[in-house]
């Protein structure tokens, strides 16, 4: 049993605070909680919302279907009209001025004073907990979880606001108990498991990554979606000793990243498309230094500012392509808030491993949604340093089978680390040896060879074994089509995702190969994964097996399903 | 080098970091550790280095054209953070490298093939470093001229002996582009600073800085003693080892994931 809470109200009504309140309190009630937000690049104004998703089971997609529509402004209810998301069976809850003269289709309408209540609590600050409560009284959530939560997030603020709070839900869940009139009792037995499970945003499960990984240094200029990683890691700053630098442009930010590591520090750069635009003449000497370097781009709609706060994956021929020359890197594309932490964390052992720059690719969607999901074990992750203490004859590029020579840092051994953006000799010295230049590039590119023979992320298969349709998907596409597929019912359908693209496992054809038809969800206009695939694999996908969407919201569930919907008919395998 | 022997500096325990141009490939002449990095981009990398590792000495190395042209938001983002490393600039009014197009120090009128002499050759400002030093309270500003190979020595010894930023502006003729700004030149327009200066007097040193009569040489401006961006980022405060010697608290990471489960 899956439900859908939407809030939608101008930016700076408090939709998050009610979002994360709600989220809070229903996991902690037992149920599995999913939040996203769709905003617009403005502080205060404008029509936002957000999407709470409460089900049996864990998910992580977007739905157009909506049970309940808190609308805490005027154009709001018009706002997620036009975006298909109130259909008839939505019931629609707010001040009568609000949903009164809207267009709209649905036939369950609750009136609420919430300005009239608000001001009797205290002001118009107690919106949010009233909105919450009236969405709490459906979930049957506890007295007691509330007061607990708010007793946390406002205790500091004193006894008086706590109170007011608790008083404002109060009135607020006492409303509430009239939508399971409409909406009949909830159908989801909570699960105590839940409780202790985690909840966590796309930003913090690649920050925990990247402290889990041993970052100890951050060099980035703001940049939306990537700014929370930033955020976050300065805020644990002093407690795990990452140096935090907000960089002059991103040209800095990735240089001082490449001097961090040459130093014996683990750097992360954090931007999206635009600011990586800046980072490709650092990645580019990267590539030349044989410098570990991470990259964390959150993908959002361009070119050039484009939209700002939306999401999108059109960046990953650009993170591909960047920079002049030719050299080896790595690019992990998360799916899950797991796998958001684990790549993260693998990015930094890779990254010095290998000596090359590793991305991970994501996107606004990813990054500012939470989530509930297991507890992540640490005993899994292992920190690898890969630094050598030299000796008096230490050099810095010896040429060696795999490619990879051993790393020194300066100041640790006898020998001295030389490093050079000029071709360079085996001490690390500028060279116009052109004999040697080609020994170099060859053993710059061997480094590859080697990551595809021990170390690439294989996709993952979910659903039938030998699939008549198999669906491609990369990044934070992952819960959408697997929802989709699940929700089909269909067994004969499955999802190849891949949160590594590059480079593509040797396993990849194969399973192209394994399935009738195969299909591919992106969130560009282009197609660029599946130009990946045939460049690398020779493997075509035909455009009308691709579903696109490039407006800057993600794929709802419904969307997917009425395409793979249409391919199966093709394919005769459902009517 | 003679000013990183006679400070006793361990040549392991020295990183030497450059752009591109002529005068970025002076660390392949030095023994010490070397960051040749891009041009324009010496100075965050040098001020990463140090950072990364305190224990280091950072000397970051390179022409006007490198860190006055391409890296100038850097230069002045540098000053202003303040990390404990030392800034040399050899500044000879021409671009070499690209074969003697202006740079952001040529003089005006300066003729090159590009600043043609039939559009008056060069019409902007010329880019006074020492000014945009005092201007910023950059920690430690001053000028040499690498004819005078003992001064010049003395200037660079004591910007690596400061704490804190340091900016030495090293005049020196190009023999083979810059006809104009050539040794006898340089000799016939500089002076050194008297002993009765001083240096701390920020005004005083505002006013040495855009003179252009004669060009002052010698330490012009030290601000007030203060904190470093090593020192002011806060992870050195108690644990002084560099970044390479720690290692994760894994227990404490637990305990901030842990944190998570109450969605606050």
């Amino acid at each position: 049993m899956k439900y859908s809470i939407a809030i939608s109200g101008a930016a700076g009504q408090g939709i998050d605070t009610v979002a994360d309140f709600l989220a809070a309190i229903l996991k902690e009630s037992g149920l599995h909680v999913f939040v996203w937000r769709e905003f617009m690049s403005r502080i205060r104004g404008g029509i936002n919302s957000a999407q709470l998703r409460v089900t049996d089971d864990r998910t992580g997609a977007y739905t157009f279907r909506t049970n309940i529509a808190v609308v805490l402004d005027e154009g709001a209810s018009e706002h997620l009209n036009r975006h298909s998301r109130i259909s008839e069976d939505t019931i629609i809850v707010g001040e009568e001025k609000n949903i009164g003269a809207i267009d709209h289709d649905s036939r369950y309408v609750i009136a609420v004073p919430f300005s009239e209540i608000a001001k009797e609590v205290g002001g118009t600050i107690y919106l949010n907990s009233i909105a919450a409560g009236l969405v709490a009284a459906y979930f049957d959530v506890k007295e007691s979880t509330v007061q607990a939560y708010l007793s946390e997030r406002f205790g500091s603020k004193g006894e008086e606001i706590v109170k007011k709070n608790i008083d404002a839900y109060t009135r607020g869940f006492q409303i509430g108990q009239r939508i399971s009139d409409i909406l009949g009792p909830m159908r989801i037995k909570p699960n105590p498991g839940v409780r202790s499970q985690l909840l966590l945003s796309g930003s913090e499960s690649v920050a925990l990554g990247a402290l889990a990984g041993g970052c100890n240094f951050i060099s980035s200029y703001p940049m939306s979606p990537s700014t929370g990683v930033l955020t976050f890691l300065a805020q644990h700053a002093r407690d795990f000793g990452v140096l935090v630098d907000q960089a002059e442009d991103e040209i800095a930010g990735m240089n001082k990243g490449l001097g961090a590591w040459f130093a014996g520090g683990r750097a992360i750069v954090t931007t999206s498309g635009g600011g990586f635009a800046l980072m490709t003449e650092g990645l580019s000497l990267a590539g030349m230094l044989e410098s570990p370097m991470v990259i964390l781009l959150g993908q959002r709609p361009g070119p050039a500012t484009g939209l700002p706060t939306r999401t999108a994956q059109e960046d990953l021929k650009h993170v591909l392509g960047a920079s002049h020359g030719e050299f080896p890197r790595v690019i992990y594309t998360p799916g899950t808030y797991e796998e958001a932490f684990f790549l993260t964390q693998k990015a930094f052992n890779m990254a010095a491993h290998y000596q090359v720059p590793v991305f991970v690719l994501t996107d606004q969607f990813l990054l500012d949604s939470l989530g509930t999901l297991p507890m992540l074990k640490l005993a899994d992750t292992k920190i690898e340093q890969h630094v050598v203490k030299t000796k008096s004859d230490y050099r810095r590029y010896l040429l060696t089978e795999t490619g990879i020579s051993p790393r020194g840092i300066p100041g640790y051994g006898e020998g001295l680390v030389v490093v050079d953006s000029d071709e360079h000799d085996e001490s690390g010295h500028i060279t116009e040896d052109l004999h040697l230049r080609t020994k170099m590039v060859d053993k710059r590119l061997r480094k590859k060879a080697a990551l595809l023979q021990e170390n690439t992320v294989p996709p993952t298969l979910v659903g039938a074994k030998e699939p008549s349709i198999l669906v491609i998907a990369w990044g934070s596409n992952y819960h959408v089509v697997k929802e989709a597929i699940s929700e089909l019912g269909q067994d004969s359908i499955a999802m190849l995702h891949f949160c590594q693209v590059y480079p593509l496992h040797e396993a990849s054809l194969e399973y192209l190969r394994s399935a009738k038809r195969v299909a591919i969800v992106e969130n560009n206009a282009t197609a660029q994964f599946a130009g990946l695939i045939q460049r690398e694999t020779g493997f075509g996908i035909d455009r009308n097996s691709m579903l696109l969407k490039y407006n800057g919201l993600p794929f709802a569930v419904e969307e997917v399903m009425d395409f793979l919907r249409g391919i199966a008919k093709e394919e005769m395998i459902m009517n | 080098m003679l000013a990183l022997a006679e400070l006793d500096l361990k040549p392991q325990e020295t990183v030497i970091v450059s752009g591109i141009g002529q005068a970025a490939k002076t660390p392949h002449y030095i023994r010490t550790n070397v960051f040749n990095g891009l041009h324009g981009r010496a100075l965050p990398a040098a001020m990463a280095i140090k950072a990364a590792n305190p224990e280091l000495t950072v000397i970051a190395e390179s022409g006007d054209g490198c860190m006055y042209g391409e890296g100038g938001n850097h230069l002045m983002h540098t000053m202003l953070r303040n990390p404990d490393i030392s800034v040399f600039v050899h500044n000879n009014m021409v671009y070499g490298l690209t074969k003697g197009q202006a740079s952001p120090t040529s003089q005006r009128g300066f003729e090159t093939l590009v600043q043609t002499a039939d559009r008056q050759g060069v019409t902007s400002e010329p880019f006074n470093p020492l000014a945009l030093g005092v201007a910023m309270n950059a920690s430690f500003v001053a000028r040499a001229f690498i004819g005078d190979t003992e001064q010049t020595k003395e200037i660079m010894k004591k910007a690596i002996q400061h704490k804190g930023f340091s900016l030495v502006d090293i005049f020196q003729p190009c023999v083979t582009y810059n006809k104009i700004n050539t040794f006898r030149w340089f000799k016939n327009n500089t002076y050194y600073l008297d002993g009765a200066y001083d240096s701390t007097d920020r005004l005083a040193a505002f006013e040495k800085a855009i003179e252009h009569d004669k060009y002052p040489l010698g330490v012009l401006y030290r601000g007030l003693p203060r904190a470093t961006f090593e020192e002011n980022s806060g992870i050195y405060d108690v644990d002084k080892r560099p970044l390479f010697q720690r290692a994760l608290d894994k227990k404490k990471l637990k305990e901030l994931i842990q944190t998570k489960v109450s969605g606050l």
